[in-house]
């Protein structure tokens, strides 16, 4: 530490290659905390799952609904705790490309389901007493600017009402947050009890059931159990745990995910080594320099130490920089309209710390060969060049 | 005059000098490549799904759904909306026929072959007009599938990229064994992603009566969509949203093409300003080390200009090199590669091969030497302006 001051000298003798060094190392970064968290939201939050939770879905597709009468039997199914159910709505506010997703649900029940949504108990209160009432995830309030008590009209693309219409009101009674930082809040709850009655067709169903298992059950032995009792009817059912069933989901999106990474992956280490170079070229340039602080008396390795801080340095000051404004993206992006193309967008402390050891591990490659050389100078060579 | 001989005769002394430099140039060259690289093959991935999308659509196919219906899955008619259209003025007609087909579209899981994990397959249920209905649409294995028969037909890509449907396999969806009887082509479009049964039969499987979600007719001429259109929008007993194929298509397409667009362009943008740096690098290194040249040159009486030139030249030409080595990498990578992915708008898999075309290599090159250029720019002017007496003393 006692040579920082030397060190840091020697980093900005030509300011303006370091700035620019710096400066691409930053674009790195930033690209990789970017794509980090764009990664994240692909994924969709199957880390944040809960394990004691179970979804049942149709066996022969997600698409197909299950009868309501399901309920009762899953209820008293061994091993599980209580069971609430949800549907697909798939609406609209004002134009189509305005579609985020709305459950019809039963208000007590999902509430009690997702322990980690958080309102205000009277909010929850008067949503339940009004038939028409609505809650929004505090995501959806911010994008649309709706507050408590406004009406809002969406327009259904599956479900006309008895009358024919498609035109749904409903009244925001409440806006819910979540107290996981890595949760959307964009989506919406309203009625089920509602939306059975208005609804021309399908009534007597439900899109899925999310069941909670009792305290030491085994959540397969739950699930095969659950299957088993609609084994060989019109509506059989596959029930997996929540983790699982966020998984498969985010996996159709296939190798697309998989492709960006490995491309960008590519990217990232050509600028690295693009940046790598220009630092090993500079310390080249230096070689009699350090033969003069070997013959004031410097040791080997304390010359070979100076060569590889310095490289360090400039990778962590430009990684840090690149990472830092990637967060701040990342909690722009997840605030704006943008992010609702990426719900779940999210640069977790794990990538944050990979980031960092990446820019050591990159200082270090960058720096070792220059720095052995520097090592290992003979010092009448080297001054003899200069 | 002399100056145009100047910048020619020093352009070409750097260009010949270029292999003594060769290490900081190869970064510059890189970067670029590496830029071209990204940019072509994750715009590449938007162009193929347009394509493929898009070739789906046919301007004399109309599809009529219920006004309000985002795509085929969340529509529904009724069989007797179903005769109005097919009787309805600009269908063409085959002798006394209508060209028509109402179809049901649902979703089953099937694996892909590459996770083995579930995806969402369409299975449409046609009706008997549906392959003339549809231009290019042909059965390229096995044969056509039975009316009243629980078979199926498979589209040449969902065959390639899901489990199990190989032409004489079965497949149980939920009750029901289905057979694969055949495979059909659709010229590379979305149908090669579906799986084709008898509507009648699909009804019963899934339960939904007499119903149908979309239907699809061929129209007599130009005039022949409007036409339907005012004459299904004044029967008060249906209540249509009529529109082109290809309409239909670009609309199901927008969404995930411009989720690739959103992320691929500022990506590359940020891509290129890093390789701004890399280039203004190599740059300067290139005209410190040319330092005693460019000095003596100014000595023998070349001006500022031609120098100058000179360094844009050579930047500019490093990172076209750069530029074709990129947009060649990703040609050959990428074109052609297979993917899968589920379109949000159908809410099922579409599969479709990156497309790196003509203008995407173009736009790539066109970025590559903007990029050259601005990374030559500032070294050269330092060159420009390199003091002739001190540069020459400096070694």
């Amino acid at each position: 530490m006692k040579f920082f001051g030397f060190i840091w000298k020697n980093a900005w003798r030509k300011k303006v290659r370091t700035t620019l060094t710096i400066l691409s190392v930053l674009v790195a970064f930033l690209l990789y905390a970017l794509l980090n968290s764009i990664g994240y939201a692909f994924k969709s939050g199957a880390d944040i799952a809960d394990a004691e939770r179970l979804v049942v879905i149709d066996k022969v597709s997600l698409i197909n609904p299950l009868p309501i009468s399901y309920q009762n039997k899953i209820a008293a199914t061994p091993g599980v705790e209580s069971v609430t159910y949800a549907s697909w709505f798939g609406g609209y506010y004002q134009d189509p490309s305005n579609q985020l997703p709305q459950f019809p649900v039963d208000p007590a029940g999902y509430f009690a389901m997702y322990p980690e949504l958080k309102m205000p108990s009277e909010q929850l209160e008067a949503w339940t007493n009004n038939r028409i009432g609505m809650v929004v995830g505090e995501e959806v309030a911010a994008q649309y600017g709706w507050k408590i008590g406004d009406r809002v009209p969406l327009q259904a693309t599956i479900w006309t009402k008895t009358d024919g219409g498609r035109t749904w009101e409903f009244e925001v009674e409440g806006i819910f947050t979540t107290d996981d930082p890595r949760g959307s809040t964009g989506y919406m709850l309203f009625h089920h009890d509602y939306f059975e009655e208005a609804r021309a067709f399908g009534k007597g169903t439900v899109g899925w059931y999310v069941l909670r298992i009792a305290g030491g059950a085994n959540p397969v032995e739950v699930a095969n159990a659950v299957d088993e009792q609609f084994a060989n009817s019109p509506n059989e059912t596959e029930t997996s745990t929540e983790q699982a069933f966020v998984e498969s989901f985010s996996k159709q999106f296939g190798n697309i995910a998989l492709i960006v990474t490995l491309i960008l992956g590519a990217v990232f280490f050509t600028l690295l080594l693009v940046s790598g170079n220009t630092m090993a070229q500079s310390v080249r340039e230096r070689i009699s320099e350090l033969a003069v602080l070997k013959t004031l008396g410097f040791t080997d390795k304390s010359v070979l130490g100076i060569v590889l801080s310095e490289s360090i340095l400039i990778m962590l000051m430009g990684g840090l920089l690149g990472v830092g404004i990637g967060w701040m993206l990342v909690q722009g992006l997840a605030r704006s309209p943008l992010g609702a193309f990426l719900p779940g967008i999210y640069l977790s402390p794990q990538a944050i710390i990979l980031a960092v050891l990446m820019m050591a591990a990159a200082g270090i490659v960058a720096g070792i060969f220059p720095a052995l050389k520097a090592m290992r100078l003979s010092i009448v060579d080297a001054l003899a060049r200069g | 005059m002399r100056s145009i001989k100047q910048v020619f005769a020093v352009s070409w002394l750097n260009i010949r000098n270029l292999p003594q430099r060769l290490g900081a140039s190869l970064v510059a060259v890189v970067g670029v490549a590496a830029v071209v690289l990204v940019f072509a093959a994750v715009l590449s991935m938007a162009k193929g799904f347009e394509r493929t999308m898009i070739s789906a659509g046919a301007e004399d196919t109309a599809i009529i759904m219920r006004s309000g219906a985002t795509s085929e899955m969340n529509s529904g008619l009724s069989h007797e909306q179903t005769l109005i259209v097919a009787n309805a003025p600009g269908v063409l007609r085959d002798g006394d026929t209508p060209l028509s087909s109402a179809e049901l579209y649902v979703i089953v899981d099937i694996p892909k072959k590459d996770t083995n994990e579930d995806a969402n397959v369409p299975l449409r249920g046609v009706q008997q007009a549906a392959f003339e209905v549809r231009n290019n649409v042909e059965i390229v294995e096995g044969r056509m599938f039975e009316p009243g028969r629980n078979e199926f037909v498979v589209g040449r890509a969902a065959q390639y990229e899901f489990v199990g449907l190989d032409v004489g396999s079965t497949v149980r969806f939920g009750q029901t064994e289905w057979t694969v009887v055949g495979a059909f082509s659709a010229g590379g479009s979305v149908s090669e992603s579906e799986l084709w049964t008898d509507v009648r039969v699909l009804q019963d499987a899934y339960r939904r009566g007499n119903s149908y979600q979309s239907m699809r007719v061929k129209l007599a001429d130009e005039a022949a969509l409007d036409e339907l259109k005012s004459f299904l929008e004044n029967d008060p007993r249906i209540d249509p949203d009529v529109m082109s194929e290809r309409t239909y298509y670009s609309t199901q397409a927008e969404g995930l093409s411009r989720f690739i667009r959103l992320i691929g362009y500022p990506l590359t943008f940020l891509m290129a300003i890093g390789a701004v740096f890399g280039a203004l690098n190599s740059m300067y290194s290139s005209v410190s080390a040319r330092g005693r040249e460019i000095a003596t040159l100014r000595a023998l009486g070349f001006g500022p200009f031609p120098v100058m030139i000179s360094t844009i030249v050579e930047s500019t030409l490093l990172a076209a090199a750069g530029g074709l080595i990129g947009g060649a990498v990703a040609y050959l990578v990428f074109n052609g590669f297979r993917v899968s992915t589920l379109n949000g708008a159908s809410f099922s898999q579409v599969v479709f091969d990156f497309a790196v075309t003509g203008d995407l290599l173009l736009q790539g090159i066109v970025a590559a030497l903007i990029i050259g250029v601005i990374g030559g720019l500032f070294p050269a002017i330092r060159a420009a302006r390199m003091p002739v007496a001190q540069a020459l003393r400096q070694l």
